[in-house]
């Protein structure tokens, strides 16, 4: 009987193998050695999906750059790959101090290492909050300048010429009085022999050759033709597949299953029953399918079986009417809101799943003394030591083969799905490829939390003399990373609340943490400040209505202290046509935002019919990021984050009943199409400040611009997402 | 119960049950993993294949509905004129972020491409709004549609 691998080998598109291309490079000339996306053509059971970090022979001057005697280049990438570029955006950090031939570039994933791989803000291998450039950017410049001036030293020291006498360029060093050079692969053993310099100088940012072009990606060829392999797409010889239910109610458990009709399935050989869960394991996805439906499952519902959505949002408004605890205080806020022209609102914000295209899955292979896992997750450490804790094996025993994400979005900062993965291939013998069904995914989700954020403010003359913005959810921070929770205060929570640009000189920000009832929730793409951006920029809007002052105008008043805010919010309006007569039913709205370090100005201009229909027109972002590593990869995050959060505005809204999660695919948890996207223009402006975030700013931006947009046309104040069309039909005005 | 179905131009036989959808079959049965489970209902296009040369949504395709019709999964989709116009635009104009959808998506514009050689927007929203993608390339989705069309380079 023919393998699975066997057959994999068999259909592999051009039978292509993975020594092949290390060493015959591609047509592009690239050598592009992605190990680990590779279609693995020979690996055995027992063997790694991707090569292990071989030093032995190579110039390996720290954790990140292996050069070889051919002067291949091998960078071994801290922070993982989910659509966001950072594959191509680190490599192009490396390769700038490094002076490396761009063409000899391979990538490899890390391995879990918290102490060699470690994300420096966080302290554990993490791909989030728009990070990876922001903590990266100096530890990585300074091991490719390290490395560099380790090459340099061994070059100068055959040639018995100062160091200093010699430059670097594209994988060689030069000393320019004697017209020698040296590639970096010839250097590469002496070089390993050389003392890492102290206090390496890093390149002025008008010498570089890398960082601020639009190279292409280094992981998009292999996305074209199918060749990738992301975590869900691990084959091992004699591997199974399961598919799991879980309990319907957050919190309950199985309490009976009758598999009498399950067993007698063709194809279905195990089933797996967890606390709970039961999985059904098959000799493919569909026996495993088909045997779950025919499994009789009882479930122990539990405490929960009683919390809608209803008594979520009690629980929530009864929480943000107690006082919180105070984030950021400047001025007096007591005294500053008994005088002037007094604003409030409570902005409104539902759960949301974060539904990325490839479903949550884990391979597993348990062994009676190791363990090992394919998959593909933003927290590789974390899921070794938690796959360790489920499998009863010490850390050491667990292997972890990271791969390309399919979407992350914050659902792969968690490690449920390898957990229960792991106790459902403790069972047998061979490996087994668990695969979420889409309706699983999105009823087993760690939700994006409700929030609800209250703005009280004054007015006077024009301009906003005091500001007291209150933000009541989940503490995500207080489970996922304790000791970052402090004070009582999630600072993610609070993040573009305490950041928020305007001078104001009365400001107050408090935090209040509303853990809701049943539901656990979790870190989504744009993370606390979706909530902040929209509760902010939405009171804005009001507030300038209320001052009867054009919302562009009245928030340029206060940014004499945010010269880059006000720069992008100017050049916004001026790309945007913003004030510029439109048809009726037409408007603009704009959305000023501080978040990761990178300042945004957005405007959307949508069109809304009488019966609350909205079509967005019109998208202009103009984007000051800082050095932009990678201008068109920022651009495409811009253009992707402003659908992401488009769409939540549009549509993205998870309900409980009976303690369920009422929503299950994507027939009723809707995605924006490609016919309903609106032209979109970014502008990314020329900066020298240090690289801020990009991955999840453009998120923030769309659903308050939206919403303004349709204050704008209709004059309708909406205050709660997703954009509700029956208010704007019945025309209810601010 | 032997199947026998010419995919990509080569015949492949299989143990599968007449039900089980063309997607599995692909992905588990014959390890062919470029073609992706996004939704299992139709709704999303992750998994879109051409039949005859027209895309179709593999996760409800019947493995015995296909007969012996052609398949051309991602995996061979170069091999034709558009589809390979397709590829060249997709990374030409980066189109690509996670690319989780992208094998949907190309198969699909690839179709559209060889049955519509000059798509306008309409044409483009009709043949594409299958198509989910979470990360949000619907605009380079578009442009490159048009740049594979026109033939002309980025």
């Amino acid at each position: 009987m023919l393998t699975t691998e066997k057959l994999r080998q068999e259909n592999s598109a051009d039978g292509v193998s993975r020594r092949a291309l290390l060493t015959g490079g591609l047509a592009t000339g690239f050598l592009l050695a992605f190990h680990l996306p590779l279609r693995a053509a020979s690996y055995a059971v027992n063997e790694p999906v991707q090569p292990a970090d071989v030093t032995a022979g190579k110039f390996a001057p720290n954790a990140f750059i292996r050069i070889d005697e051919t002067g291949n280049t091998t960078l071994i990438m801290p922070q993982v790959e989910m659509g966001q570029g950072t594959y191509t955006s680190i490599s192009m950090i490396l390769a700038e101090e490094l002076d490396a031939d761009w063409t000899k570039v391979a990538l490899l994933h890390a391995p879990p290492n918290d102490k060699l791989y470690g994300n420096p803000t966080f302290g554990l291998q993490v791909t989030g909050n728009s990070n990876s450039i922001r903590a990266w950017w100096k530890p990585l410049r300074t091991a490719g300048a390290s490395a560099r001036a380790m090459l340099v030293q061994a070059a100068a020291a055959e040639w018995q010429v100062d160091p200093a006498s010699c430059t670097t360029s594209r994988g060689e060093v030069t000393h320019a009085a004697s017209g020698r050079k040296l590639g970096y692969g010839a250097l590469a053993l002496a070089a390993q022999g050389q003392t890492p310099p102290k206090d390496v100088p890093l390149k002025d940012p008008k010498d570089f050759v890398y960082i601020g072009q639009p190279l292409k990606r280094l992981d998009t060829p292999e996305k074209v033709n199918g060749k990738a392999v992301y975590g869900i797409d691990a084959l091992l010889p004699d591997m199974k597949f399961a598919t799991v239910a879980a309990c319907p109610v957050f919190g309950g458990k199985v309490a009976k299953v009758d598999d009498t009709a399950a067993q007698k399935v063709p194809g279905v050989r195990k089933i797996v029953v967890l606390d709970d869960t039961v999985a059904v394991i098959g000799d493919h996805m569909w026996a495993a399918k088909k045997g779950l439906a025919a499994l009789k499952i009882e479930w122990d519902e539990g405490p929960n079986a009683r919390i809608g959505s209803k008594e979520i949002w009690q629980h929530l408004r009864a929480a943000s009417e107690k006082d919180g605890a105070v984030a950021k205080s400047v001025g007096d806020i007591a005294k500053g809101l008994a005088t002037g022209d007094k604003f409030e609102a409570s902005f409104e914000m539902p759960f949301l799943a974060h539904a990325s295209m490839e479903p949550i899955n884990a391979t597993i292979h348990v062994k009676p003394d190791s363990c090992e896992v394919w998959t593909g997750t933003q927290i590789a450490s974390r899921v070794q030591s938690e796959a360790a804790k489920a499998a009863g094996l010490p850390v050491e025993k667990v292997i972890v083969n990271n791969h390309l994400l399919g979407g992350g979005f914050g659902r792969k900062l968690e490690p449920d799905m390898v957990v229960a993965a792991v106790k459902i291939a403790k069972q047998v013998d061979y490996p087994v490829k668990v695969v979420w069904t889409r309706e699983e995914d999105i009823q087993h989700d760690v939700y994006r939390p409700v929030y609800r954020d209250t703005v009280t403010a004054t007015l006077v003359d024009g301009k906003v003399a005091a500001w007291k913005y209150k933000v009541a959810g989940s503490a995500v921070l207080a489970r996922w990373l304790p000791p970052a929770f402090q004070k009582g205060i999630d600072i993610d929570a609070v993040d573009a609340a305490v950041d928020a640009p305007y001078d104001i000189p009365n400001f107050h920000v408090e935090y209040v943490r509303a853990e809701p009832p049943a539901v656990p929730t979790g870190f989504w793409r744009g993370v606390g400040p979706n909530n902040n951006v929209f509760a902010v920029e939405c009171a804005m809007d009001e507030l300038a209505r209320k001052a009867g002052k054009d919302p562009v105008e009245f928030r340029r008043a206060m940014l004499a202290n945010k010269p880059r805010a006000l720069a992008v919010l100017n050049t916004a309006a001026e790309k945007a046509n913003w004030g510029q007569p439109l048809p009726p039913r037409v408007g603009r709205g704009v959305c000023l935002q501080p978040s990761f370090e990178t300042f945004i100005a957005t405007v959307v201009e949508a069109e809304i019919d009488e019966l609350g229909e909205v079509a967005v027109r019109r998208v202009v972002s103009v984007v000051d990021t800082g050095i932009a590593v990678n201008p068109d990869t920022v651009k495409a995050q811009i253009e992707g984050g402003l659908i992401f959060g488009l769409t939540a505005a549009l549509y993205g809204e998870i309900t409980i009943d009976k303690g369920r999660v009422q929503q299950s695919n994507f027939h009723d948890y809707r995605m924006l199409r490609i016919d309903q996207t609106p032209k979109i223009e970014v502008h990314v402006v020329k900066s020298g400040e240090p690289p801020g975030g990009i991955g999840e700013a453009g998120v923030n931006a769309g659903p308050p611009a939206l919403r303004n947009a349709i204050l704008a046309a209709t004059g309708v104040a909406l205050r709660r997402m997703p954009i509700d069309r029956s208010l704007i039909a019945m025309g209810k005005k601010a | 119960m032997a199947t026998t179905l010419t995919i990509n131009g080569e015949q492949k036989s299989f143990d599968a049950p007449p039900e089980m959808p063309l997607l599995w079959v692909l992905r588990d049965i014959l390890g062919m993993t470029g073609t992706k489970f996004g939704c299992g209902i139709a709704q999303c296009g992750a998994c879109t294949v051409h039949i005859d040369g027209k895309a179709v949504r593999s996760c409800v395709l019947p493995v015995s509905a296909v007969r012996d019709r052609a398949v051309t999964t991602i995996e061979a989709v170069g091999n034709s004129p558009a589809g390979a116009k397709v590829q060249k635009a997709w990374l030409d104009l980066e189109v690509i972020q996670c690319g989780y959808c992208q094998s949907g998506q190309i198969m699909a514009a690839a179709a559209l491409l060889a049955a519509t050689p000059n798509p306008d927007d309409s044409d483009i929203d009709a043949a594409m709004a299958g198509n989910i993608c979470r990360c949000g390339t619907y605009v380079r989705i578009r442009e490159a549609i048009k740049q594979a069309a026109s033939g002309r380079q980025s």
